[in-house]
C-alpha cells in the first residue's frame, strides 16, 4: 500500500507557539509556568507540527519603539515590562508579519503573557496584563505595511477593556468585545453603551453574554452580530482576541463553551490573525481549545475532538438565556445602525470632549486617575490629552497625534506638549504617529 | 582492532583501525539488489591476511531497512492504534492492516476509556487470519502512561512472533510519529533479523566470530542482540558514519560544518563545541515521519556526477544524477568532467569530458577552462547556499523559556570540514569562498567507514514523574514506578541517569566510559485552587553521541589493549 500524507492544512497557518516556561506573575498566580505546559504536550502528542502547512516560528522581541507606538509608560518600557513580555508581543508580531508576507495565510499566537486589558496609559500590570500584544502588533503592521482598517475580535470571557481603551477614538479599528456581562465579572465593564469616542462613534461594539452562556449563544453571536457588523466594516485584516475562558471548566468564569464550540467559532470568523489571551483552566480546557482552534484555523477536520467529560446535555443554555441573547442582539445592531446618529448626540456642539476615569490595577494594586481630553474633529482621529497620575505618586501627561492627523489636531497636540507645566507633571510624552516619533520632556528628579 | 563499514549508494567503504592506525582500507562497489553479498565482500576483503582473533568488532552502517522503506518493499504487520479525541487516528494510517481501538489516556497519562479486551482479540484474530506475525501498537499519551499499550501486548503477544510497543522506542510526545515508528520497527524487524543474522553466520563459517554492531543515524551504535529490539534504529544511518568520521579531526570549540561531497549528494551536517547537533525529533523518510533520534543532517542533490544544466548562461547543478560523469562513460556533462578538464583529476578519459562541456562553452562563448571553472564555482555556491539554509532553519529553531530565548546566540560555523570523493578538489576551491577554516577530513575517502568503526553506543531515556499521581514513566521502562510526593527533580535526574546507564549497557556500552548528561531538565509546580498538589518534572538524558575511549585522534591510533 502507498501511504501519503493525509493531513495537509487546507489553508497556510503559522503558529508562534511561546509558553515562558521560566515565567510567573506569582507561584501560585494562574499566570504561572505551568498554564500552557499540557497545551503544549497536546499539540506535540496530536503532531500539529508535523501538519504539511502548518508551520511554526519563532518570536522575535518588540522594540521600545513598537511599544511606545501604542503606549504611554510610567515612567517608561523598561519598569511596566518584563523579558516575557518583549517576547509575547514579540510573538505577536511575528506572526503578523508572517501573515503580511504572504508567508502564511492565518496565524496564531500562542503566547503568554496576555495583553488586552493593558490600556494606553501603562503604570503597570492590570488583569494580568501589561503591554497591550494585539494593539502592539496591529500598530506595527499598520506602520510596516501600510494597512489601513483592522477589526479586533475579542473572544475572550473577561470585556477586552484595555483594547476597548486604545481603540476607543480609532474609527479605522472596529473592536468588538464578547464577554460575560460586566456585572458578574472583572473587569466591569463592557456594556452595551460603551460605543467609542465621539471621532469613532460605533466602532467599539460591546456584546455582554449572560453567566452559563453555552455554545449554542457564542455561535448565534458571532452568525447573528459580529459576522454582519464585520461584513459591514470591512476591514482589511481580523484579528482574533483568543481568550479561553468561556471554557465550563474554567475556574475564574462562568460560561459553559466547549473545545468543540471554540473551533466552530474560529471556524466562522475566519480570522486572519489570532493571539491568546486568557483562560486558566489548564488542564481541562486549553489543550483542547487551542488544539481546536488550530485546526480550524488550518481548515483541518475537528469532528474527534472533545473534552474526555464533555456532556453537552450538561451545558445547554436554557430558554430564558437564548432569549437574553438575541434580546442582546437587537440592540447591538441598532447602535450598529445608528451609529452616525449617536454620534451628533454624543458631540452636542463640543469642540473639546472630556472624560475622568479612575483605573484600579489589581495585578499590581495601583490606582490611577484620568482625565482625557479629545479634539472634536471630522477629519481624523482627533488630538488627544491625558492628564494621569497614580498613588505611587507619580503624574504625566500623554499627548497623541493619531496616524492619519489633520493639520489641526496636529497643532493641537504640540501647543498641549509644548505649554505643559513641568512643575504639575513628572513627565509630559508625546507621541507623534504620522512621524512615528516618541517625545518626552521630565521634571528634574522625575520617578 | 575494528572494522567499520559504511554502505553507500555508488560504494561501500571498509576499513580496518587497529593501534597501529588504519590497517586497511577497501572500497567495493555496492549492488542493492544484493546487500548480502556487498556485505560480505566487503568484510571478507579488509580481512584478507588479518588475524581474526584481534578483530574484536564490526558496526555496521547498511541501507537495508532504507532501501526497503523507499522501494515500497515492506512486508505486511499489523498495527493497533488507540487514540481517543484528537486528530482522527485513520489519518495516520501507515499500512494495509491498521486497526483503531478504544481506549484513551489523556495529556497527564489519566486514563479517559479503557482498553477493550474482547475489541481487541477480534483484531488479533483478524490479523492471524491473514498470516500477519509481527505487530505494531501506539496509543496516545503512552509516554505519560504506557499501561494500554502494554495491556494490548499482554493479549496478544501470544498469538504473534514478536509484537513492538510505541512507547518503548522514544519517550517523545507525537502520536502520529509513534505510530510511523511502531510500524517501521515492527515491518523491517523480519528483515533486518534475517539478513544479520545471515551475515552473522557467514561470518562464523569463516572463522570471523566477530561481535556485531549497527550504527544508527544518532551517530552512535547498538550491539547485535538489542538491535532486535528496535531495529528502526538501523534506518538511515549513513550520513551519522561521515559526520563521525569528521569527529575525529573536529576543532573542540566553536560551530564547523561538516560536508560530505559524493557522487549523488552533499550530505551537510553540524558540531557545535566539538559534538554533532541532533534532529529535535527524529528521521523522516519517505512518507513516514518518525521518532528515530537522528544526527541534524541534510542532503542537497549537489555532488561530483551531477548533470550540470545551461539555461540561457546561466548554470546550475543537479540535483538529479544520470549515471556517472562523461569522461567515466556517462551521458551527460558533470562537475567531475569539469575537474577532468581543469586536470584537478586524473584517470577519466578527458577527451570526453571536453566533449561534454564545449557545446556549453559554445553556447556561454567562453573557453573551455573558462566554463569548467563557472561550473566548478557553481556547485561551490550551490553547496554552502544549501548549508547556510540548513544553519538558518536550524537558527530559527523556536524556544519555549525565556532565559533560552534571551541567551541563546545564533550557530555561524568558522570551520568547514569536507570529505568524501572530490574532497580535496572542493577544499581548494571553498577556501576561497567560505569565511574561515577549511580542512580536508584525513582518509577523506573511508572516513565515514573510520567512523563507523569508533562511534560509541549512544542511547536516550525521556523520563515523565507526575508526584500528585506519584508515577514516574520513563519509554522502554518495562514497568512505571510509584514515587514519593516528595520526590525531587534531583531524584528524576538521578532516576534517568540509572534508567539511562542499564539501557546503555544493555546496548553494549563501555561501563566505565559512558559520557552520560541530562540534556533537558524541567519542573513545574502543579497548582489547583490556591494549593499545590505536585510536580510535574520531565527529564531528558543521553549518552552523548561520540568517539569511543581509548582512541587517539592525534595520532589516528586505538590506544587500548582490549581493542
Amino acid at each position: 500500500m502507498k501511504v501519503e500524507s493525509m493531513l495537509q492544512a487546507k489553508k497556510k497557518t503559522g503558529l508562534v507557539f511561546f509558553p515562558a516556561f521560566d515565567w510567573a506573575i506569582s507561584p501560585s498566580h494562574p499566570e504561572r509556568e505551568e498554564r500552557l505546559l499540557y497545551t503544549q504536550d497536546q499539540v506535540f502528542e496530536e503532531g500539529l507540527l508535523d501538519i504539511e502547512g502548518i508551520t511554526e516560528y519563532k518570536p522575535d522581541l518588540v522594540t521600545i519603539k513598537d511599544v511606545q507606538r501604542v503606549h504611554f509608560c510610567v515612567p517608561d518600557p523598561w519598569t511596566v515590562m518584563t523579558e516575557s513580555h518583549f517576547i509575547s508581543a514579540g510573538g505577536a508580531k511575528t506572526i503578523g508579519m508572517a501573515r503580511m508576507d504572504g508567508k502564511v495565510e492565518r496565524g496564531f499566537a500562542l503566547v503568554r503573557p496576555p495583553g488586552h486589558h493593558a490600556n494606553r496609559v501603562v503604570h503597570g500590570a492590570r488583569g494580568f496584563c501589561n503591554v497591550n500584544i494585539e494593539a502592539i502588533m496591529v500598530e506595527y503592521l499598520r506602520r510596516a505595511y501600510g494597512i489601513d482598517r483592522v477589526a479586533i475580535v475579542d473572544t475572550d470571557c473577561h470585556h477586552g477593556d484595555g483594547t476597548q481603551d486604545i481603540y476607543w477614538h480609532d474609527p479605522d479599528t472596529l473592536f468588538i468585545s464578547m464577554h460575560q456581562d460586566g456585572r458578574t465579572l472583572y473587569p466591569g465593564s463592557g456594556f452595551l453603551d460603551e460605543l467609542g469616542g465621539p471621532n469613532a462613534v460605533g466602532t467599539t461594539v460591546n456584546i455582554p453574554l449572560p453567566p452559563q452562556t453555552s455554545d449554542e449563544g457564542f455561535l448565534y453571536t458571532i452568525k447573528e452580530m459580529v459576522l454582519p457588523i464585520l461584513n459591514d466594516f470591512k476591514p482589511e485584516l481580523i484579528i482574533n482576541s483568543a481568550g479561553q475562558d468561556n471554557h465550563y471548566s474554567d475556574p475564574i468564569t462562568n460560561m459553559n463553551f466547549s473545545a468543540r464550540g471554540y473551533a466552530e467559532l474560529t471556524d466562522l470568523l475566519q480570522a486572519d490573525l489570532a493571539v491568546l489571551e486568557g483562560g486558566y483552566s489548564i488542564e481541562g480546557a486549553l489543550p483542547y481549545v487551542n488544539t481546536g482552534i488550530i485546526l480550524a484555523m488550518a481548515g483541518l477536520d475537528y469532528n474527534h475532538l472533545r473534552e474526555p467529560d464533555y456532556n453537552p446535555e450538561r451545558y445547554r443554555q436554557t430558554t430564558a438565556t437564548t432569549r437574553w441573547i438575541e434580546q442582546t442582539g437587537l440592540r447591538v445592531l441598532k447602535s450598529w445602525q445608528q451609529r452616525k446618529e449617536l454620534t451628533e448626540k454624543l458631540r452636542a456642539d463640543q469642540t473639546i470632549h472630556q472624560r475622568s476615569r479612575r483605573i484600579f490595577y489589581d495585578t499590581d494594586n495601583i490606582y490611577e486617575v484620568q482625565s482625557e481630553s479629545i479634539r472634536v474633529c471630522d477629519d481624523c482621529a482627533g488630538a488627544l490629552r491625558i492628564e494621569s497620575s497614580s498613588d505611587k505618586d507619580v503624574a504625566i501627561l500623554a499627548v497623541h497625534i493619531p496616524r492619519k492627523a489633520c493639520q489641526a489636531c496636529k497643532e493641537q497636540a504640540y501647543e498641549w506638549y509644548d505649554s505643559a507645566n513641568l512643575g504639575r507633571f513628572d513627565h509630559v510624552f508625546l507621541q507623534d504617529r504620522p512621524k512615528d516619533t516618541y517625545l518626552e520632556r521630565k521634571k528634574e528628579n522625575a520617578k | 582492532m575494528i572494522i567499520g563499514l559504511d554502505v553507500g549508494g555508488t560504494h561501500t567503504d571498509v576499513a580496518l583501525i587497529g593501534h597501529k592506525g588504519i590497517e586497511k582500507e577497501v572500497k567495493v562497489p555496492t549492488d542493492e539488489a544484493h546487500l548480502f553479498e556487498t556485505v560480505l565482500t566487503g568484510l571478507e576483503k579488509v580481512t584478507e591476511g588479518v588475524n581474526p582473533q584481534e578483530i574484536r568488532r564490526a558496526v555496521l552502517s547498511t541501507t537495508l531497512a532504507a532501501n526497503l522503506i523507499v522501494q515500497n518493499k515492506l512486508p505486511p504487520v499489523g498495527m493497533i492504534v488507540s487514540g481517543g479525541p484528537g486528530i482522527d487516528p485513520r489519518l495516520f494510517r501507515t499500512n494495509t492492516d491498521y486497526h483503531i481501538v478504544r481506549g484513551a489516556v489523556d495529556h497527564r497519562g489519566r486514563e479517559v476509556e479503557t482498553v477493550d479486551d474482547f475489541e481487541i482479540m477480534m483484531v488479533a484474530e483478524a490479523l492471524k487470519l491473514k498470516g500477519i506475525q509481527y505487530v505494531g501498537v501506539a496509543s496516545k499519551f503512552s509516554v505519560h502512561n504506557p499501561e494500554h499499550e502494554k495491556r494490548i501486548a499482554q493479549l496478544i503477544s501470544p498469538h504473534f512472533e514478536r509484537v513492538f510497543l510505541g512507547h518503548q522506542l522514544s519517550g517523545s510526545l507525537n502520536f502520529p510519529r509513534r505510530i510511523a515508528t511502531a510500524y517501521l520497527n515492527a515491518a523491517v524487524y523480519p528483515v533486518h533479523k534475517q539478513f544479520f543474522e545471515a551475515v552473522k553466520k557467514s561470518l562464523v563459517k569463516k572463522g570471523l566470530d566477530v561481535p556485531i554492531r549497527i550504527l544508527k543515524p544518532d551517530g552512535g551504535n547498538m550491539n547485535f542482540d538489542s538491535s532486535f529490539d528496535d531495529p528502526a534504529l538501523s534506518i538511515l544511518s549513513g550520513p551519522s558514519a561521515s559526520v563521525m568520521g569528521a569527529l575525529a579531526y573536529a576543532p573542540s570549540s566553536g560551530a564547523t560544518l561538516v560536508l560530505d561531497i559524493g557522487g549523488t549528494t552533499t550530505d551537510m551536517a553540524l558540531l557545535i563545541d566539538g559534538v554533532p547537533l541532533l534532529d529535535p525529533l527524529g528521521i523522516e523518510i519517505g512518507p513516514y515521519k518518525t521518532l528515530i533520534r537522528a544526527l541534524h543532517t541534510q542532503s542537497i542533490g549537489v555532488g561530483g556526477d551531477s548533470v550540470v544544466h545551461e539555461d540561457e548562461g546561466v548554470l546550475t547543478i543537479g540535483p538529479e544524477r544520470n549515471g556517472r560523469a562523461m569522461a567515466y562513460g556517462g551521458p551527460e556533462p558533470t562537475p567531475t568532467d569539469a575537474f577532468t578538464v581543469l586536470g584537478l583529476v586524473n584517470g577519466g578519459d578527458r577527451e570526453r569530458a571536453v566533449e561534454g562541456l564545449t557545446p556549453i562553452a559554445e553556447r556561454m562563448k567562453v573557453s573551455l577552462d573558462e566554463v569548467a571553472l563557472q561550473i566548478f564555482d557553481q556547485a561551490c555556491r550551490q553547496i554552502l547556499s544549501g548549508a547556510q539554509e540548513m544553519i538558518d532553519r536550524v537558527n530559527s529553531k523556536p524556544v519555549y523559556t525565556v532565559h533560552e530565548l534571551w541567551e541563546g546566540s545564533a550557530i555561524k560555523p568558522r570551520h568547514l570540514m569536507i570529505l568524501g570523493g572530490p574532497a580535496p578538489q572542493f577544499a581548494e576551491k571553498l577556501m576561497t569562498m567560505f569565511e574561515g577554516n577549511v580542512t580536508v577530513v584525513p582518509h577523506w575517502q573511508v572516513a565515514n567507514a573510520v567512523g563507523c568503526a569508533l562511534a560509541r553506543t549512544t542511547c536516550e531515556v525521556m523520563l515523565f514523574a507526575d508526584t500528585a499521581q506519584q508515577v514516574a514513566v520513563a519509554d522502554g521502562e518495562q514497568a512505571s514506578r510509584e514515587i514519593p510526593r516528595g520526590f525531587s527533580l534531583e531524584d528524576a535526574r538521578r532516576m534517568a541517569l540509572e534508567l539511562l546507564r542499564e539501557k546503555a549497557l544493555q546496548r553494549g556500552a563501555n561501563p566505565d566510559h559512558l559520557e552520560m548528561e541530562v540534556i533537558e531538565a524541567n519542573q513545574f509546580n502543579m497548582i489547583r485552587g490556591f494549593h499545590t498538589i505536585g510536580k510535574n518534572i520531565r527529564v531528558r538524558a543521553q549518552i552523548k553521541p561520540g568517539l569511543i575511549r581509548g582512541y587517539d585522534p592525534i595520532a589516528g591510533k586505538l590506544r587500548r589493549q582490549d581493542l
